[in-house]
């Protein structure tokens, strides 16, 4: 395998000779995007539509699947009007499995969500990133496990609970899963959980926020009475969110809870006054508003800086701060020591700033 | 505002020569303008700006995404053919593919991408940031001394360095010196080896001498130019003339070579034609002090020339064929100059402001004679 892979490397190399000064990969990208390498792309093979704002996209990769670990999210490009725009999504087909499955809700004034959703037709071409994330299981799994997913939350823990199902299914057996949404036709995913809830003894709990209104700690406690002995993964609203983390630090061990937030904590925009960004690779200059972000700052300034979650979890946008200070939108922290690492998508200037992108 | 003044006492020299016919207006410079009517200018050609940028769509990069495979394919194509160049009908085929390949390249493509006219797609493999082109100066080094030097000091005598290249006298203005009696051959010269003036030019050897760049920097810029030069020889000279086999060989050597000048030929003829036919008009450095946005666009319009054609000529010149509104909007994406040209014509003839076109053998011929013609001391 290293002496293929070392091979294949020389021949890249000379090819690029040939090619330069684009790379061959570019050659190839252009005759078909599916066999480009710097620039993955996936074809949409199947749309599956899970609820009335929530479809699943299947997706035939290029040359290489990209490898994931259950729980992961991954970013898909779109191309809207000729703009391409990033977006991350939990990842809701299994690692074995050729095609990755990524289940997309829309969300209101959403752009990208809205047209994945809804108008993006089988055949379309998106782009690819690397998974990323850490809403993942601990090797090996927990023996006592429960699982809260509200809404689209529940698409990580679809694809934890598909992977246990399909490798480890007597790990489900005695695991709990709260399933929350508006009523039963919003539960995305509804059928195919009470499919694997009968088949391996996992205990499914609906909670129809509806109905029973909003789930509470109490209601959680009083649903799984052992919660503070299991471990547990949660995914869901904010609010929600909240309510655990104070469950879990008033009465349990924080340690036991993990999260994974899709929306991030409000920002503010106090003591954010924005400025000057310039990104010192490509030697782009743009005018941060205040409470902006620098990313945001920088792209609409034309700059093409990476981005992933756009959220402040996966740390694909981070670049060195140079010169000047950044605070963080969410928590209003300043960084100010240079040469440090800074996300671009949660913090924004506090005056004039040099960044290394 | 202290702009007004500058306006009308920084009067242009008039550039006009006998027998020029291309004006569209009498005047032959700003002169008549009042600092109001120059400021309604810079309005109208903002709200033009704004108004394209905010339509730019899906069909916009259709269309670079178009050019970029059509470029790819005549190049890998002609490149393919030319492996059997050894006989005369590949060779032919080969070369024209490859010679158009190579205008595409440097000219519709690279020069625009280069300038950020498709940045907005976030394309990281259609960027300024990232784009690389077939030829011999690194896109670094050019964005540096066109997209910056060369755009924001237009036809500004002494600031300018486009105007002549360092190496041709093409206005009076122009301190006259005895290796200028030689500059219609230095100018066919340069024209056989444009890539490689353009190369040597970007390395700033002017500023070196002077003192004022850094070394550090003069050494990274001649390292950069090294690589880059190396490897483009390397490409058309040995690798593919190898894989031709020894009775191809030096026929491939010669088609890459000919594609080549032809590049060259081309395009130094398109990018002469862009500000040195009569009657754009130069600018002293003092007109830069406290000019406004729209005095910054008059200068652009009168500085520049157009060429005037069809579609596949206007691709072909990389849409310099719309110098003028290229010059205003240089990150406008190069499609919709053409869409553009009659308003801004428009805007010209409705203040007066020359629009200077015309077809490129006799705007090109308007070149040579003024070459010719500043060869000798003296000059209007």
């Amino acid at each position: 395998m290293g002496a293929l892979a070392a091979i294949s490397r020389r021949v890249r190399d000379v090819a690029g000779l040939l090619t330069q000064p684009i790379l061959p990969d570019d050659v190839l990208g252009t005759i078909n995007p599916l066999w480009s390498r710097s620039e993955p792309h996936a074809r949409i093979v199947e749309l599956r539509r899970e609820t009335p704002d929530t479809t699943t996209l299947v997706l035939r990769p290029g040359r290489r699947r990209p490898r994931h670990v259950p729980g992961q999210f991954v970013g898909i490009g779109l191309q809207i009007d000729g703009v391409w725009h990033w977006r991350t999504y939990s990842i809701t087909s299994r690692p074995d499995d050729p095609h990755l499955a990524v289940t997309v809700t829309a969300v209101p004034g959403g752009l990208v969500s809205g047209r994945l959703a809804h108008a993006t037709p089988v055949g379309t071409l998106v782009r690819i990133g690397p998974p990323s994330g850490e809403f993942v299981l601990p090797d090996p799994p927990p023996e006592q496990l429960l699982m809260v997913g509200a809404g689209s939350g529940i698409t990580p823990i679809m694809g934890i609970v598909q992977d246990l199902a399909a490798r480890r299914p007597e790990l489900l057996d005695g695991a709990v899963l709260v399933h929350a949404d508006r009523t039963e036709r919003d539960l995305i995913f509804g059928a195919e959980l009470r499919r694997i809830s009968a088949a391996t003894g996992m205990r499914l709990v609906p909670w129809l926020s509806a109905r029973a209104g909003r789930l509470s700690a109490e209601a959680l406690t009083d649903a799984v009475p052992d919660w503070a002995a299991r471990l547990t993964y949660a995914c869901g609203p904010a609010g929600l969110l909240d309510t655990l983390t104070e469950l879990w630090e008033r009465s349990g061990d924080p340690e036991s809870l993990r999260i994974e937030r899709f929306v991030p904590p409000p920002v503010s925009a106090e003591g954010v006054p924005g400025g000057r960004v310039r990104f010192t690779v490509s030697g782009i200059t743009a005018e941060a508003a205040p409470g902006q972000g620098l990313m945001a700052a920088g792209e609409a300034a034309g700059a093409l800086l990476p981005s992933g979650c756009r959220m402040g979890i996966c740390h694909t946008c981070v670049g060195v701060l140079r010169s000047g200070a950044v605070r963080d939108l969410r928590t209003g922290d300043l960084h100010d020591t240079p040469d440090q690492y800074v996300r671009t998508c949660v913090n924004g200037a506090v005056g004039d700033v040099e960044i290394e992108l | 505002m202290t702009l007004p003044k500058a306006a009308t006492t920084l009067a242009p020299i008039a550039l006009v020569g006998p027998g020029t016919h291309t004006t569209t207006a009498p005047s032959s410079s700003s002169e008549h303008l009042t600092p109001e009517q120059i400021e309604q200018i810079g309005k109208e050609l903002d709200a033009l700006r704004t108004e394209v940028m905010n339509s730019l769509g899906e069909k916009d990069a259709k269309y670079i995404r178009r050019v970029i495979a059509t470029q790819r394919a005549l190049e890998f194509g002609g490149r393919a053919v030319l492996l059997f160049a050894r006989f005369p009908p590949a060779w032919l085929l080969g070369t024209a593919a490859l010679s158009v390949a190579k205008i595409l390249d440097n000219m519709e493509i690279g020069h625009n991408v280069l300038h950020g006219q498709w940045d907005w797609m976030r394309d990281p493999k259609i960027h300024s940031t990232t784009w690389e082109w077939d030829h011999a100066t690194p896109a670094a080094a050019w964005k540096r001394t066109h997209n910056y030097e060369h755009h924001t000091f237009t036809n500004i005598r002494g600031k300018d360095r486009d105007l002549g290249y360092t190496v041709l006298r093409v206005t009076p203005e122009q301190e006259w010196k005895p290796i200028a009696l030689i500059q219609p051959l230095t100018n066919l010269g340069l024209s056989l080896i444009f890539e490689w003036g353009i190369a040597l030019y970007d390395l700033e050897f002017d500023r070196r001498a002077a003192g004022e760049m850094p070394e550090e920097e003069a050494k990274a810029q001649m390292a950069a130019f090294r690589r880059k030069a190396l490897r483009q020889i390397a490409k058309d000279f040995v690798l593919y003339p190898a894989l031709s086999g020894p009775r191809g060989f030096l026929a491939t050597a010669a088609a890459n070579l000919v594609a080549n000048l032809v590049r060259n030929v081309w395009s130094h003829a398109v990018i002469f034609c862009g500000h040195f036919p009569e009657p754009t008009e130069t600018f002293e450095e003092s007109r830069l002090e406290g000019e406004t946005r729209g005095e910054w666009y008059v200068r652009q319009m009168l500085g520049s020339a157009n060429l005037s054609g069809g579609p596949i000529f206007h691709i072909m010149t990389g849409n310099l064929s719309h110098q003028i509104e290229h010059h205003c909007f240089p990150d406008m994406p190069s499609n919709r100059y053409r869409q553009i040209a009659p308003k801004v014509r428009e805007i010209c003839a409705r203040y007066g402001l020359r629009y200077n076109t015309g077809p490129l053998p006799k705007q090109y011929f308007k070149v040579l004679k003024k070459i010719a013609r500043l060869a000798l001391p003296g000059g209007k």
